[in-house]
Parts: structure tokens; C-alpha cells; sequence
């Protein structure tokens, strides 16, 4: 006798619910009851949950029900989503995979200039570039040059295709309201859901061993500030000088490519900053289904309790982090310099 | 009279979501205070019918919420009237196509604004030449009548710093220029001036009158400052809660108003200075000159040079003249009568 048999009853549900003929224990508890040939005690008034309204009734579901839906539903929807999802993505795997051999296979005499120079283009900076060129080569001391490279290939690709993405995604935001009341929940979604909890329907749908799958798993993470805070940027541009734009008679397009654009690019490249810090920060979680880089260490670390061989890897990853976040805040303050007094 | 380079005519703006639907209760004379209440909407602009003649400057005052801003966007359509039109050089800006509007935003009508609204990004001489590279003119064509008319407006030196890098006064000059780069023949200036301090506006105004002594554009000016729109302008319209409260040349408004509301507005003003000869003249009749004028005057001399030029003596009395033709006489002690505004000689019309 099930405490919510009354409640059926009186609604006169008996009949549609059938006879509990099931006997099949529900939980440890009620296993234990049974053995104990006594009914499963819980509070006085139990919580009307689906297993508890189960009792009760046969035609409610339990509540395993509901997650073996969820599972059976999206390996049902698998194939379709698989041949819609594998061609589209399949240049993803490509660039991932031809930017990890690029970083790798350019000799670090090469490759390590190079990377002075960008910074000192970008930035245009003494410490910052004094400070990147020292940062490659303690990596470089420690034998993790080929693991940080590797890291910043990822590093590159996602962010490249965030901004390449993000910045038109904000802008037809910043256009249209009802694509930004749209949109904003989804990426309040990407923001919150936890990692790991995207990384298993990916796991279903693409192999493991492709490198789009963390390419994805990265992206989808750290598109979110790009896309935000362009459409900020172009929310937050002056109203007084778009209607002097409007006055002079710019078409849609100048009034973006001319007055828009460039007076929401400071904002713009917080939004860069931002994707390429989240991205340098999802490349470890990213180790977990496969990707190289400083974070295979860190995980062996964890994995094995190599300490050492851990915190190593994980002072790299401060290091880039760091190289990353202050050269293009460099970048930015450089971009900003038109707009105010000097 | 020729036709008018602008005319409004049955104007009227109504702010809220069912503008059209509220207009006829505008139309049978519901008043703003009534509308809002009973409707919730906002009555912008109230039967505007203003022409404005070409190569002259005519100025729009009125007090904040009077509706002159909202006036001079539908000009140029920034912003859409509920009802009327709005008929430049002959043609019907409402009937206009996008592109139409762009066109005639373009090459009709160019606008100078409160806030300056410079391209922060952009120096000086890309600001001024922006009219023209929006049009598509190539880079070297922008940049030459850029620097021409930013050396018009005194500005020669500062073609490469930055809007921020500029005084306010600075900034609407670039403003100025930019308007007059566009070469349009229509200029509307909306309260250009009144950002800037007492006197870089004298100094703005001077320039702004020196410019269309030698451009004769048709000038739309916005103020809220009825010094200066005395003294800008050729036509002056007094707004008051969206209407019309007066229109006419300045000199007849401030002799003759004909609403309290005006009355109390120009009883503050320095008469002396704005008040011309010709305004209080006696007209000539059958060519007879006082035998006892004290000298000959312009009909353009302000009342104030005429107190100094007698020393303040009353008995004295004036041939005036117009170019070299005698048009009237004016006598000193109609002149000290015309110094004291109307109202205030009513004893107690005005007790504050």
C-alpha cells in the first residue's frame, strides 16, 4: 500500500493506472524491505516524485525512464545529426590538424623570431616582447616547447574561428532585438553548462580520435565573449554619431564598415581577449578526449600523481596565458589610443 | 514671392505607438497636457506650417520640449511626421525613396550638431571631408576641399589631430566645415552653438555671418537663446509646446508680439543693440526732411549707436538714409519710447 493510491482513487484514476503488479524493487531501501518482509519506510508524507507516484500508479513513468528517454532519443537522432554534423565540421579536423603540423614541423629557430615579431607588431611594447621571448625559452629549457606549440596551434585555430564567427553573430545581434533576446539565453547556456556535460554528446556523435571534436568543444565554449561584447560595442556607439552619419546620408554598409566597426573595436577586442583566454583554459579539459598539448601533462599529473610533471605543465599553461592575455591587451590599449586624449 | 526653398505645411508629429489613430483629436484642438492624459501620447509638433526662403537664415527658437529639435529632423527625415508635408525645392520629401532620402540627405542638406557628433577615430581633415567620401568621391578630392573649408573656418594647421584633441569651440568648427564641405545648398544647425561658452558662441555667430554673407545657403537654426536668434536671424518662428506661437522678420516680432508668452521673452532683451533705425523710423511722406536734423543716419544702425551719436539728447532728430536715398526721419524721443517694451509700460502688467 503505496501512499499515494488514495490520491488515484479519488480522482478516480484506478482504472487507467492498472494493477501494480510490479513487483521489481525500486531502490536499495525497498530491496531491503522486501527481504525484511516489511514495507519500505520513509517520511510520513513522501515527496511526489515519479518513482514514489510509480508505487501508485503503473502508468506513471520512473524516474530512470526519463534518462534512458534522453539517451534513446539522441542515439535515435545520432544518425541524422551524424551525416548533417560530420561534413560540415570536416574542415575543422583539417585546419586543427594542419596548424599542429605547421607549429610543429617550423624549426624553432624559425618559429620562435616569429613569434617575437608578431608580438612586437601587435603590441608595439619592449617589456611585453622581452617578456614573451623569455617565457618561449624557460618553456623551451624545460623540453615543453613541442607541448606549448602545440597548445597555441589549438590555441590559434579556435580563437580564429571564434572571432570569424562571433563578430558577425554579434553584429546581426546588435541589428535585430528579437535575435539578441534569441541568442542570449544560448549563450547563457554555453557560459554555464558545465564543460564536461557538452563533451559527452560530442564524444557520441564524433570519434574520439578526431581533432574536431575537442575543436568544437573549445569553440562552442569560447565564442561567447566575441559574440557578446561586439554587440555591446555596437550598442554602445554614440547615438549623437550615428545620426550625423544618418544626416550625411551613409548606406547601411558605411555606417557599419566607418562609424560602427572602428568605434566598437575597443570593446570588440576585450571580447578577443576574453575567447582566447577561455579557449587556453578549455585546452586542458580538452586533453581529456584527445587533445595535445600542455594539457595530456597536466592530466598524466593528475592521472598518476606525478606531481612534478603536473605543476610543470600547469606553470606553461600561466605562462601562455599570460604571453596571450598581455600581448593582445597591448594590442587593444594600442587600438584604443585614437579615442582618447594624447 | 518666389517659391520657397523649404515649406512646411499641416505639420504634425504625435510620439507613441498609435500616432495616426490620436491624430484627430490633435487635429480638433486637444492640447498636450490632454493628449498625454487621456491617451498617453506625446504631441511633438502641432500644425507647423513655416516656408523658408532661400539664401536667408531662419532661426527656430523656443524653449526645451517646445519641439524645435524634433522640427528640424523631419526635414531631413531623421525623424517621420505623423501628417503633413514636407516640400524642399519644389519636391516632396515624403515621397522619397530610401535611396531618394539618402540622395537628398546627401547632396540638399547638410547638418551641424549640438554634441558636435564627430568621428572620434577620424582627424580633423577626415571629418570635414566625410560628406564627399560618403558620396564616393576619390581620397584626394575629400582631403582638398576638406583643407579648403577647414581653413575657412580657421582651422588651417589642425587638419591631422583628433576630434578629442580639440576645445569644444574647435570641435563645431570642424563641425561647420564638415556641413560645408558637403556643399549642399540647405544648412540645418541644430543648437550649434549652445554648447559652447558665451563668447566662442559670439565668435561662432560672427563667423556663421560672415560665412553666409559670401554663400548665401539657406540656413535652418535651432536656438533656445533669443539673443542669438535675434540676431541671426532673417526669419524667425517662436515655438511653444509644438506650435507656432509667432513668425515673422525678428525686428517685428520684438516691436509687436502677440502673445504673452513672447511679451515675456523679449521684455529681457537689450533692445538698444538688436532694435534698428529702420524699424522705428517715420516714413517718408511726400519728401519732406526736418530742416532741423542733426545729421544724417543708415537705416541699419542699431538704436544703441543713435544714443551714443546724440549723447543721449532727446531734442534731437535724424534724416536716415538708405544707401543714398532719404527714407525717413527719426526723432530721439521716439527712439527713448521704443527702448521700453510694451508691456512693461502698462503699468503692473508684468509685476515680478
Amino acid at each position: 500500500m503505496a501512499f499515494y493510491d488514495k490520491l488515484f482513487s479519488a480522482l478516480g484514476l484506478s482504472e487507467w493506472c492498472g494493477t501494480s503488479d510490479d513487483k521489481a524493487p525500486l531502490s536499495l531501501a525497498d530491496l531491503a524491505a522486501q527481504a525484511g518482509g516489511e514495507e519500505a519506510s520513509g517520511p510520513f508524507i513522501p515527496i511526489p516524485s515519479f518513482d514514489n507516484l510509480h508505487e501508485s500508479c503503473n502508468r506513471i513513468w520512473q524516474s530512470r525512464d526519463v534518462t534512458n528517454g534522453i539517451e534513446e532519443g539522441f542515439l535515435a537522432a545520432k544518425p541524422v545529426l551524424k551525416t548533417v554534423l560530420d561534413p560540415i565540421t570536416q574542415p575543422l579536423s583539417w585546419i586543427l590538424d594542419g596548424a599542429l603540423w605547421l607549429f610543429e614541423a617550423t624549426p624553432w629557430f624559425i618559429m620562435v623570431p616569429l613569434l617575437v615579431a608578431i608580438s612586437w607588431y601587435a603590441s608595439r611594447s619592449r617589456p611585453v616582447t622581452i617578456f614573451v621571448a623569455a617565457s618561449i625559452m624557460m618553456l623551451a629549457l624545460v623540453d615543453h616547447y613541442d607541448v606549448a606549440m602545440q597548445t597555441l596551434s589549438i590555441v590559434f585555430v579556435c580563437t580564429t574561428i571564434s572571432v570569424l564567427f562571433g563578430v558577425p553573430i554579434g553584429i546581426a545581434m546588435s541589428k535585430s532585438d528579437r535575435l539578441q533576446k534569441g541568442v542570449v539565453p544560448l549563450l547563457d547556456l554555453l557560459q554555464t553548462l558545465p564543460t564536461f556535460v557538452y563533451l559527452i554528446p560530442l564524444i557520441f556523435l564524433f570519434s574520439v580520435t578526431e581533432s574536431k571534436l575537442y575543436g568544437i568543444a573549445i569553440i562552442l565554449y569560447a565564442i561567447v565573449p566575441v559574440i557578446r561584447l561586439t554587440d555591446l560595442g555596437i550598442r554602445l556607439v554614440d547615438r549623437d554619431v550615428i545620426e550625423a552619419a544618418n544626416a550625411f546620408g551613409m548606406n547601411d554598409r558605411q555606417k557599419l564598415m566607418r562609424v560602427q566597426l572602428p568605434l566598437a573595436l575597443p570593446n570588440i577586442m576585450a571580447g578577443i581577449n576574453q575567447t582566447i583566454m577561455m579557449s587556453l583554459a578549455m585546452v586542458v579539459i580538452a586533453s581529456l578526449v584527445s587533445a595535445p598539448g600542455l594539457g595530456v601533462n597536466v592530466l598524466r599529473g593528475i592521472r598518476n600523481l606525478e606531481l612534478g610533471v603536473g605543476i610543470v605543465a600547469g606553470i606553461g599553461i600561466v605562462l601562455l596565458a599570460v604571453i596571450l592575455d598581455r600581448v593582445s591587451k597591448a594590442a587593444l590599449t594600442r587600438v584604443d589610443k585614437t579615442q582618447v586624449k594624447h | 514671392m518666389t517659391q520657397p526653398m523649404v515649406r512646411l505645411s499641416g505639420l504634425y508629429k504625435i510620439f507613441g505607438a498609435r500616432d495616426k489613430d490620436v491624430l484627430h483629436h490633435v487635429q480638433d484642438g486637444m492640447g498636450k497636457e490632454e493628449l498625454l492624459a487621456q491617451h498617453g501620447h506625446v504631441l511633438g509638433l502641432n500644425n507647423i506650417n513655416i516656408d523658408m526662403q532661400a539664401g536667408e537664415i531662419t532661426v527656430v527658437m523656443g524653449l526645451s520640449g517646445s519641439g524645435k529639435s524634433t522640427l528640424i529632423r523631419h526635414l531631413n527625415r531623421l525623424i517621420e511626421p505623423t501628417a503633413g508635408e514636407i516640400i524642399v525645392q519644389g519636391e516632396d520629401v515624403m515621397q522619397l525613396s530610401e535611396d531618394g532620402l539618402r540622395h537628398a540627405r546627401q547632396e540638399k542638406m547638410s547638418m551641424v550638431f549640438q554634441k558636435f557628433a564627430l568621428l572620434p577615430h577620424k582627424t580633423v581633415l577626415k571629418n570635414a571631408g566625410m560628406p564627399l567620401s560618403v558620396r564616393g568621391e576619390d581620397e584626394t578630392t575629400c582631403d582638398r576641399e576638406a583643407a579648403k573649408w577647414l581653413e575657412r573656418v580657421g582651422l588651417s594647421g589642425f587638419e591631422n589631430h583628433y576630434p578629442a584633441q580639440l576645445s569644444g569651440g574647435m570641435q563645431q568648427r570642424v563641425g561647420i566645415a564638415r556641413a560645408l564641405t558637403a556643399n549642399t545648398p540647405i544648412m540645418l544647425m541644430d543648437e550649434a552653438f549652445s554648447a559652447l561658452d558665451p563668447l566662442i558662441r559670439t565668435d561662432m555667430q560672427d563667423l556663421l555671418l560672415e560665412l553666409q554673407k559670401e554663400l548665401h545657403k539657406t540656413i535652418i537654426f535651432i536656438t533656445h537663446d533669443l539673443d542669438e536668434a535675434l540676431k541671426l536671424a532673417d526669419h524667425l518662428v517662436i515655438l511653444k509646446d509644438g506650435f507656432v506661437v509667432q513668425q515673422g522678420e525678428p525686428q517685428h516680432i520684438l516691436l509687436n508680439p502677440n502673445d504673452p508668452y513672447i511679451e515675456d521673452f523679449v521684455s529681457d532683451i537689450n533692445r538698444a543693440r538688436v532694435l534698428r533705425v529702420r524699424s522705428i523710423m517715420t516714413p517718408l511722406v511726400g519728401g519732406k526732411v526736418p530742416k532741423d536734423a542733426h545729421g544724417e543716419v543708415d537705416v541699419n544702425d542699431t538704436l544703441e549707436s543713435m544714443i551714443a551719436r546724440s549723447g543721449g539728447d532727446t531734442s534731437h532728430a535724424y534724416v536716415v538714409k538708405d544707401g543714398e536715398k532719404t527714407v525717413g526721419s527719426l526723432d530721439m524721443t521716439e527712439l527713448v519710447r521704443a527702448l521700453v517694451p510694451r508691456v512693461a509700460s502698462e503699468a503692473g502688467a508684468r509685476q515680478s
